[in-house]
């Protein structure tokens, strides 16, 4: 009971979470920064942000709804944090394991975005309302490539869950190799996921302010930045589990250093692909989406059947 | 022009997506925009009645802080009008140096352009890039003038300071990085793909519409007009040199950046000539204080486009009368005109593309009451009325200050 208590609260829960989490949205901005010619912010910045942001007034609107105005960040923050404690992080067993937990760890990851429409949504402010329905939109068009190419991950594996993968891969070494580009499609949705450029659409500045986040203010805005900090790291450990699974059968201080390592660099991918490109609009990212990432997702799931009937029966 | 029933929108007058506070209102049908209002006058700042009251030589560094960025083409366009009436013919030195710096303001306020219209697609890298390079001519421009923007370079009769040929050499040297700058921001705007999907197809003027709406500058030559004031009616040292007018055939927002980024090389050409054949002599000549009574109208290819100065002068040294306008406003119409049935996340490119400068373009305000769809013309005694009242509803009283005002004016 107390080992799974600080299990959850503290190492690798809620603690160790919020600091990696802090972290890598450090380096995510400070690889932007530097790609941009910028120095970047100091590595303690995202922490004092979310320090000060805690300090300050909760503003909530007279018009919102004021109960699903305050829940939605908790909401969002406590769905992508319990995300984190299925995924197999340097040893095949997670925190939490059971058949099916693939879909929870996708369906956990999306419940921030519907939390980011509820409370845009009930904020009524009209930046905020188009903001929300950006997001609910968006959502439609990633996540089927993002499903289709984690599970033809798991399809290849023949299993549902998280740790039965990370079991298959460890004993079929450098079988992930088949599934780079799974890999690739994954990270592209998962680049919509986070709201990163290309496809920051529902919180574009300069189209409509800061999206659902407007109204946003103080403990409240805290807790959403750190729902998307604590999401992309959560993403990044999901596709590190299932594209590049290794490193799990070693001496646990080498693989917690391995499981770092994949996560930062999944972070720092994301970092480069939007320092390299301009915000898409909402129709070109749809067809984005539906004319080239679910093709491609639906040709690596025939590769994988291919492969399972040729080689893993 | 749209029904209240509309899903509508405040862009501005505080928004990010603009870069000086004006006010578009937008009426919208999911992501598409059904009609823009936009209304000026947020900017007023009264410069015309100021420079009314100053005299001609303040009025200089007054209609060099009409706009910011081109600083040094408004105080040239209003000196060129009154050393027309005056009869001053300026040295050649001197206009030289007025193209040089011109030219130099060109190249920064397009490397500006460039990185605003960056961020408003989402692009910040190109933002960071620009407003980096734009550096190189700012340092240039601090160099020669002292400042980097506000020059205070021009005077009637020439200009206050020369460029001696150190300088003349640094110049050339910010020029070899530039130029190799560009090359590659030419590259990334005809290649990069995501920049060219959000840039071509929106935002489009045809060719009639130009004229019909007399758009200028960048935007006019962005649809095949061929519409340049440094061709079309030369001035300064821009007769004696050769150069391209860049048009382009694409008609929309992609058309307007690539005439920016190709209109930077010709900037770097008309200095590297300018330079080469800057003539000797002094830089000026003595101007009168007061200028004869006359009226002259001056045209200027500002880096947005043509600015027009019309000044009326009296034979005292305050002009009668002073008018400015800007090239934002031949633009502002053909902004609504190209956002008609286009997207919400094309307005901020859009609106970005005619380069606008709403401070400088703002000269009235026009009072609406609320739920009024028609504005309200006030007499100059009934508003200050008004405004006593207002006070007065505020809890401070003018109405003894004015009295005593009024007393003294009188003696």
């Amino acid at each position: 009971m107390l080992g799974t208590l600080f299990y959850i609260l503290i190492f690798p829960g809620f603690i160790f979470l919020v600091s990696f989490a802090l972290a890598a949205e450090f380096i995510d901005r400070k690889i932007y920064a530097r790609l941009q010619n910028r120095v970047g912010p100091p590595w303690f910045q995202p922490a004092a942000d979310f320090i000060k942001l805690l300090a300050k007034e909760d503003v909530v609107p007279d018009e919102s709804n004021p109960k699903m105005f305050k829940v939605a960040p908790i909401f969002a923050l406590a769905a992508a944090m319990s995300a984190f404690f299925y995924i197999p992080l340097w040893k095949v067993n997670a925190l939490f394991s059971f058949n099916g937990d693939v879909i929870v760890v996708l369906y956990l990851l999306t419940l921030p975005t519907l939390a980011f429409f509820i409370g845009g949504w009930y904020s009524t402010s009209l930046y905020s309302r188009i903001g929300s329905v950006r997001s609910l939109t968006q959502l439609f068009a990633y996540e089927v490539p993002l499903f289709m190419g984690i599970l033809s991950s798991a399809l290849l594996a023949d299993t549902w869950s998280l740790k039965e993968m990370a079991v298959f891969y460890t004993a079929h070494p450098y079988t992930w190799a088949f599934n780079l580009l799974g890999f690739a499609v994954s990270l592209i949705s998962l680049l919509g996921k986070l709201e990163k450029v290309p496809f920051d659409i529902p919180e574009a500045e300069t189209e409509v302010v800061a999206g659902g986040f407007t109204e946003y203010s103080g403990r409240m805005l805290a807790f959403l930045r750190m729902t998307l900090d604590v999401e992309m790291v959560a993403g990044s450990a999901l596709l590190a589990v299932v594209f590049l699974p290794f490193g799990f059968n070693v001496n646990p201080a080498i693989g917690f250093v391995i499981f770092i390592i994949k996560v930062l660099f999944i972070v720092s991918l994301i970092s480069l692909l939007r320092t390299v490109f301009a915000r898409l609009r909402m129709d070109q990212m749809i067809n984005f989406c539906w004319k080239y990432l679910v093709p491609l997702a639906l040709l690596q799931l025939l590769v994988n059947l291919l492969l399972k009937g040729a080689f893993f029966r | 022009m749209h029904n209240s029933k509309d899903f509508k929108i405040p862009i501005g007058p505080q928004h990010p997506a603009l870069k000086e506070p004006e006010g578009f209102s937008v009426a919208l049908k999911g992501e598409k925009i059904l009609g823009v209002d936009i209304r000026l006058g947020y900017n007023h700042r009264g410069i015309e009645k100021a420079a009314e009251e100053r005299t001609y030589i303040q009025d200089i560094y007054l209609i060099e802080r009409v706009c910011g960025i081109c600083s040094h083409s408004h105080s040239t366009c209003f000196i060129q009008a009154v050393e027309e009436i005056a009869g001053l013919v300026i040295p050649a030195r001197a206009r030289y140096i007025r193209t040089i710096i011109g030219e130099l303001e060109r190249i920064h306020s397009h490397l500006l352009w460039l990185g605003v219209a960056g961020h408003e697609i989402g692009f910040d890298t190109l933002l960071m890039y620009s407003w980096r390079d734009r550096e190189v001519v700012m340092d240039i421009l601090a160099a020669i003038t002292g400042n980097r923007v506000n020059y205070g370079m021009n005077t009637f009769g020439g200009v206050r300071r020369d460029i001696n040929p150190e300088q003349s050499r640094e110049i050339l040297k910010a020029l070899d990085i530039l130029e190799e700058r560009t090359k590659y921001y030419i590259e990334i705007a005809t290649e990069e793909t995501t920049i060219i999907k959000r840039l071509s197809g929106v935002g489009v003027l045809s060719r009639e519409d130009v004229l019909r709406l007399d758009a200028v500058g960048p935007t006019a030559r962005a649809s095949g007009v061929k519409r340049d004031v440094r061709v079309d009616d030369s001035y300064a040292a821009y007769g004696e040199l050769t150069f391209d007018v860049i048009t382009d055939e694409a008609c929309d927002v992609y058309g307007r950046t690539v005439v920016r980024v190709k209109e930077l090389m010709e900037s770097y050409k008309i200095i590297r000539q300018a330079l080469k054949n800057l003539p000797d002599g002094p830089i000026a000549i003595k101007a009168p204080r007061k200028v004869p009574a006359g009226e002259a109208l001056s045209r200027y290819e500002a880096p947005r486009g043509e600015d027009v100065h019309y000044v009326q002068a009296n034979g005292t040294e305050k002009p009668q009368r002073v008018k400015i306008r800007a090239p934002t406003l031949a633009n502002v119409q053909a902004v609504k005109h190209m956002l008609r049935d286009r997207f919400l996340a094309d307005m901020p490119i859009v609106i970005a593309a005619i380069d606008p400068c709403f401070s400088c373009t703002d000269r009235m305000i026009a009072l609406k009451e609320q739920d009024c769809a028609k504005g309200k013309i006030i007499s100059w005694p009934a508003l200050h009325a008004y405004s006593l009242e207002w006070h007065k509803k505020q809890g401070i009283d003018f109405t003894e200050l004015n009295k005593k005002l009024a007393a003294r004016g009188q003696k």
